[in-house]
């Protein structure tokens, strides 16, 4: 395979500019860098080459060297000759080397671009008016960029399928592909599921599962996002939004443990779709498609929109000195969350502390799919680790909490998300202790909480999460929460301030991260809010290397034993 | 032009006539079969490398690149298996050659590709042959089991330490098979997609990314004729840097189509068709030549040629001038390709004889890379209905835009061997082009020849 | 063992064979393929997934080949299978009217099979007998100069079922074996 070497940097000649560019990267990337785009519909940063789409063509040159000494041959002003090739190549397989010519600007170039534009069109049926890729359509780019503007074909077009269903999730539209073969090679090479590829044979190839099989994996959606055109769409968003009126927030996938960094679309206030950012550290350009559903929980039937106590809905404020009153002078017991963020985790111990509560925290587990579906399927145990919220490798129950109950030792309960039932509390022992439940959606524990605090999901807050891999990632609001609510954060401050009769106010991220960064032993000592902000943060987890993490070895993941070993 | 008929010279085609040589092992031997093959054994395996690239032989499937610095290229370093492959799926329209050495003298190529294989090392040698030839296969399996039986093939050839399998391979029907990285391609069990080169040139990375020797039948069979006189003497057989014998196929509208084996540069085009081929059908003129296979760019019957050759010499040639070997038709700005000389003579509408080749390409392209593929199907799709009443003025230029939008920007050869047919029956031919688009509303002739 | 396809033992074992002669199973996909066929007519989905367990591939890869390659089949073709060379060579020397005579003598169209599926006709690209076209193979035998009044005698030599016998065509196969007598 074409694997370059990254190592140094070198000098080529960009257009007639020197540049510098690490070595053995290809011409696309190496003009990337400096501005130059070189527009490629079959290459893709992470997927082998396949250059069948001869978009990326650029004039390529190289020093000139006597066959016979090796000594370079040189023009009369002692620069070096170059030997242009004389057809043009393809940039997305062409490694720079020292001293290369490029020139993505040239008229052949540009020639070469209209040529392809044209043929790429010459069979693409006039979709756009109701093709979802509409705003974010390559084709469309290109052609406003580097197309001739108008159109020599008279004949016909070619007639395939259309809007056939490739998959539970995966709507396929064959006349508008252009047999770029990206989603076949991520099916072979990320998903590792072989179920695509193209039958019959020249113009007339077309884009297909087996019959009685389809794109049915867990990363079938990520072809729709590498799909330049709209041959491959979202069935979920189809028809739903045109793609120009959505407004991208940074998120964090709060799936697993993996820590897929994504894009949160969204309009007026309505997640309409999530869809992976790029991190080369993490996900590549990947997410999962359960992961993309979560958005759904938004809007869902069970969600815990207004505060309330005993069952009727009463104002925050109320709630909130409500359960103050249940969890004074109690035997406290706190059930936190993995889900919670890093900063609600923070004040969640900060309280446990002040407070002398006693801690419970469950894991939720599933199957690892060695590839961006970890095992662990909460976005931040890490995070209750680093945070010191807990000393120990949580596990997948509450029996501790349970037996803690029966030996007498908590009264009351402030329960962050879970699901007793379901965890191990015996109804006999939910029946002993008042609750007060602080989540999003119902469940078991919150249909018998005396007071119920509603949360806010991952997308209506902002906050932080350290991944399996120990990278600590914040993630930015993307949609207003119910009307009337408060962060978490802010939930648990003033709990917290009423419990202990301090006054500090924790509402602002940067604030608490003042107080999150000042502790000394804490792996968080000393990193700025503002620096957290800008990228992902590398933690340091030696200090959990014992603690048999649950996660397998994954894109982008060895677990600690085996990096240590 | 001369009046005696120039002789063949048939060294490939010795025996492929002969009503008493039959395609057995017996024959074969009879006739002196294999002795090159232990010749070879009892050199060095670079010698007979060696003695190849003295002879100076080119590949007669259609690029015409030596052989012997095809050998050189291989990558012996990376220690991975070596592999040679003979490219037996002639499909360029015009090409019938390497059926008769199939077909007529299997064991000639069996000769030749062991030995070759000895010379490169290879680990296993198989034949691709097109799925077209049933007969084909089943004889070539015969022979190689013949020749394993006699010790020439497989298992320690002559009771050396040497062992190499030759396996039939058959295709199905695809002329795209006949790239090299498409019959790579296809012999891994894939859809035969030519790769991009750099970097999967087949001497490097080729058949399950081994280095891998891909050579045409008659390259191969003439490995064993230029380890029989030696490389030097074939050499001198032919001119300079045109080396040895070519097989013409020469098909059309002449009297004796067929194939004929000649020395190369022995006889010039217009010797070819008028004398050895007996001249057009009574009555009719020469109106075009295409001399190397359909992929070939065509020659007007009324063009001057000039220019001067690699030897400083000034041309100017005729068509009926042109020397048969590999230069002389690439110096008349077309070439010898895989030596299928068409002919075609005034009862040919031009139009519709590139409709014809323009379908061929159309309905072959893999579909891989997007100007052969779009391209091919715009111009057949043009020239289609530029024949059935529908042509304008502008279809003429508009082809040749098309056909140099495909020019020099695909992955393989057959971008070229798409674009350039249109480009030259286009230029040559540009006002039966334009004549068409007022020929609109005519019928088809029913005496006319239909070639589409 | 699978056979769901019921495939005789002679195919079974063919399979074993060539199979064995490649480094890597999925490089005996074509020769696998035309020996099913071979034996079924055609390659159907059924046959393809067997096939891809047979060579350790996922159907979709072998489905891939048999819609890429002309000769492959998902159904299959007449009884009599009749391919016509429609390329220039052959082209010139008067392909075109042979099919049409075909066409219209055998009662079926091009690219077609005839209803009572006895025959099919095939307008192919070049079958590289160029010099003694048009070029004709009816199932395994390779006939050339068949045009014009020749093809009209051609077709109704086919459908009396006296083809093979006949003197007036005798095919390039079997005039290897007749000129050649040791």
């Amino acid at each position: 395979m074409i694997a370059p070497e990254k190592n140094e940097l070198v000098v080529i000649s960009l257009n007639g500019v020197e540049v510098e560019v690490p070595n053995g990267i290809n011409a696309v990337e190496a003009a990337a860098l400096h501005g130059k785009e070189v527009p490629h519909y079959c290459y893709h940063p992470k997927l082998s080459v396949a250059g069948n789409c001869r978009m990326c063509l650029v004039e390529m040159g190289t020093p000139m060297r006597d066959r016979g000494t090796g000594d370079p041959i040189l023009e009369e002003d002692g620069t070096p000759k170059i030997g242009w090739v004389p057809k043009p190549v393809i940039g997305c397989a062409t490694n720079v080397s020292p001293g290369m010519h490029l020139r993505t600007e040239s008229d052949l170039v540009n020639e070469c671009r209209e040529g392809i534009m044209e043929f790429l069109l010459v069979n693409h049926p006039l979709d756009c008016p109701i093709c979802d890729q509409a705003g974010e359509c390559r084709l469309q780019e290109f052609a406003t960029d580097y197309g001739r503007g108008y159109s020599r074909y008279i004949e016909r077009k070619n007639v395939k399928p259309k809007r056939t269903r490739l998959g539970p999730r995966v709507t396929l539209d064959d006349e508008r592909c252009i047999l770029c073969s990206r989603c076949i090679r991520f099916s072979q090479e990320v998903a590792k599921d072989d179920v695509l590829g193209f039958v019959d044979r020249g113009s007339f190839s077309t884009l297909t599962c087996f019959p009685g099989k389809e794109l049915a994996n867990n990363y079938s959606l990520n072809t729709v996002d590498i799909c330049p055109v709209g041959a491959l769409t979202s069935t979920d968003f189809r028809f739903k939004m045109r793609v120009w009126f959505l407004k991208e927030s940074k998120s964090i996938c709060p799936e697993s443990s993996a820590g897929c960094n994504t894009l949160v679309s969204s309009r007026e206030g309505v997640i309409q779709r999530i869809t992976p950012r790029r991190n080369d550290l993490i996900n590549d350009t990947w997410m999962t498609d359960s992961g993309r559903a979560l958005y759904k929980l938004v809007q869902a039937e069970d969600r815990i929109r207004r505060p309330s106590a005993n069952g009727n809905d009463i104002p925050l404020d109320d709630a909130i000195s409500r359960a103050f009153e249940i969890l004074k002078g109690k035997k406290i017991g706190v059930v936190a969350s993995c889900r919670s963020t890093l900063e609600e985790q923070f004040l969640t111990h900060r309280l446990i502390e002040l407070t002398d509560a006693k801690v419970f925290i469950r894991g939720h587990f599933g199957e690892d799919d060695g590839i961006l579906l970890s095992a662990d399927r909460t976005p931040n145990l890490r995070g209750a680790l680093v945070s010191g919220l807990s000393n120990y490798y949580p596990q997948d129950h509450l029996n501790d909490l349970n037996q803690s109950i029966s030996d007498g030792e908590v009264e009351s309960l402030l329960v962050i998300g879970e699901d007793l039932l379901e965890s191990g509390v015996s109804q006999d022992n939910l029946s002993k202790v008042s609750v007060v439940f602080m989540g999003t959606h119902q469940n078991s524990t919150s249909s018998i909480a005396e007071v119920i605090l509603p949360g806010l999901t991952v997308f209506e807050k902002s906050g932080s999460f350290i991944n399996r891999s120990f990278f600590l990632q914040s993630f930015d609001q993307a949609i207003p929460g119910p009307v009337g609510l408060l962060s978490d954060c802010e939930i648990i401050s003033r709990l917290h301030n009423l419990l202990t009769d301090e006054a500090a106010e924790f509402f602002k991220l940067n604030e608490i991260w003042k107080a999150m960064s000042s502790s000394k032993n804490s792996l968080l000592a000393g990193i700025e809010f503002s620096e957290l902000k800008k990228g992902v943060i590398q933690l340091d987890g030696a200090k959990w290397e014992h603690l048999s993490f649950i996660e397998k070895e994954a894109l982008h993941h060895k677990p600690l034993e085996l990096t240590t070993s | 032009m001369s009046t005696t008929t120039p002789k063949e010279r048939r060294i490939i085609l010795k025996h492929a006539d002969d009503p008493n040589y039959s395609n057995r092992i017996g024959c074969y031997l009879r006739e002196g079969g294999y002795e090159s093959l232990k010749k070879a054994f009892s050199m060095k395996p670079e010698e007979v490398g060696e003695e190849v690239l003295k002879s100076g032989v080119r590949g007669r499937g259609g690029a015409g690149f030596p052989a012997g610095m095809k050998w050189k290229f291989l990558d012996r370093k990376s220690g991975k298996p070596i592999y040679l492959i003979c490219n037996a799926d002639e499909s360029e329209p015009g090409t019938f050659k390497d059926r008769q050495i199939m077909y007529k003298d299997p064991h000639q190529l069996i000769e030749g590709m062991m030995i070759s294989a000895f010379a490169i090392g290879a680990k296993q040698a198989f034949i691709y042959i097109r799925a077209e030839f049933h007969e084909g296969a089943r004889i070539l399996e015969r022979a190689i089991l013949e020749a394993k039986q006699a010790g020439f093939c497989g298992n320690q050839i002559l009771g050396s330490t040497y062992s190499c399998d030759l396996v039939v391979h058959r295709g199905a029907g695809a002329y795209i098979c006949g790239e090299e990285t498409g019959l790579i391609e296809s012999l891994e069990g894939k859809r035969p997609n030519p790769r991009i080169k750099p970097p999967y040139f087949p001497a490097v990375l080729g058949l399950y990314q081994c280095p891998t020797i891909v050579n045409n039948v008659e390259t191969l069979c003439n490995v064993r004729h230029i380890i029989e006189i030696g490389g030097e003497e074939f050499s001198n057989i032919g001119k300079p840097n045109n080396t040895g014998t070519r097989i013409w196929c020469v098909s059309g509208q002449v009297m004796k189509p067929g194939y004929y084996e000649f020395e190369c540069g022995a006889l010039t085009l217009g010797e070819m068709i008028f004398n050895v081929c007996g001249g057009l059908k009574p009555g009719r003129s020469l109106k075009a030549v295409i001399p190397g296979g359909s992929s070939a760019k065509v020659l007007r019957a009324d063009e001057r040629f000039t220019g001067s050759l690699k030897d400083g010499s000034e041309f100017d040639w005729g068509l009926e001038d042109i020397p048969l070997d590999f230069d002389g038709p690439m110096a008349a700005g077309s070439m010898s390709g895989s030596g299928g000389i068409i002919v075609m003579d005034d009862t040919v509408d031009i139009v519709e004889a590139m409709a014809n080749v323009n379908a061929f390409y159309a309905h072959e392209s893999c579909g891989q890379c997007t100007p052969c593929r779009e391209g091919s199907l715009w111009m057949r799709k043009i020239t289609q209905r530029m024949c059935s009443g529908g042509a304008r003025e502008e279809d003429a230029d508009l082809l040749l835009s098309v056909a140099k939008q495909i020019e020099g920007r695909t992955i393989c050869a057959f971008g070229e061997a798409a674009a350039w047919p249109t480009q030259s029956f286009v230029t040559k031919f540009k006002d039966d082009f334009i004549k068409k688009a007022s020929e609109s509303s005519k019928e088809r002739d029913s005496k006319s020849l239909q070639l589409i | 063992m699978d056979n769901s396809l019921n495939l005789s033992t002679d195919t079974l074992s063919k399979i074993d064979e060539v199979v064995s002669k490649y480094p890597e199973k999925r490089s005996a996909s074509l020769m696998v393929i035309h020996l099913v066929q071979d034996e079924l007519g055609a390659v159907n989905n059924l046959a393809c997934e067997w096939i891809a367990r047979r060579l350790e591939l996922e159907p979709i890869n072998v489905k891939e080949l048999i819609t890429f390659y002309p000769m492959l089949r998902e159904k299959p073709w007449g009884r009599k299978h009749v391919r016509v060379c429609r390329t220039l060579p052959c082209a010139l020397r008067g392909s075109y009217g042979t099919c049409k005579t075909f066409e219209e003598k055998l009662g079926v169209k091009e690219g077609q099979v005839s209803e009572d599926g006895e025959y099919s006709l095939e307008f192919m690209e070049c079958l590289a007998d160029c010099g003694q076209g048009p070029v004709v193979i009816v199932d395994e035998k390779t006939y050339e100069n068949v045009e014009g009044k020749s093809a009209e005698k051609f077709a109704d030599l086919l459908i009396d079922g006296n083809l093979e016998e006949s003197d007036d065509f005798q095919s390039y196969e079997d005039s290897l074996t007749q000129e050649r007598k040791q």
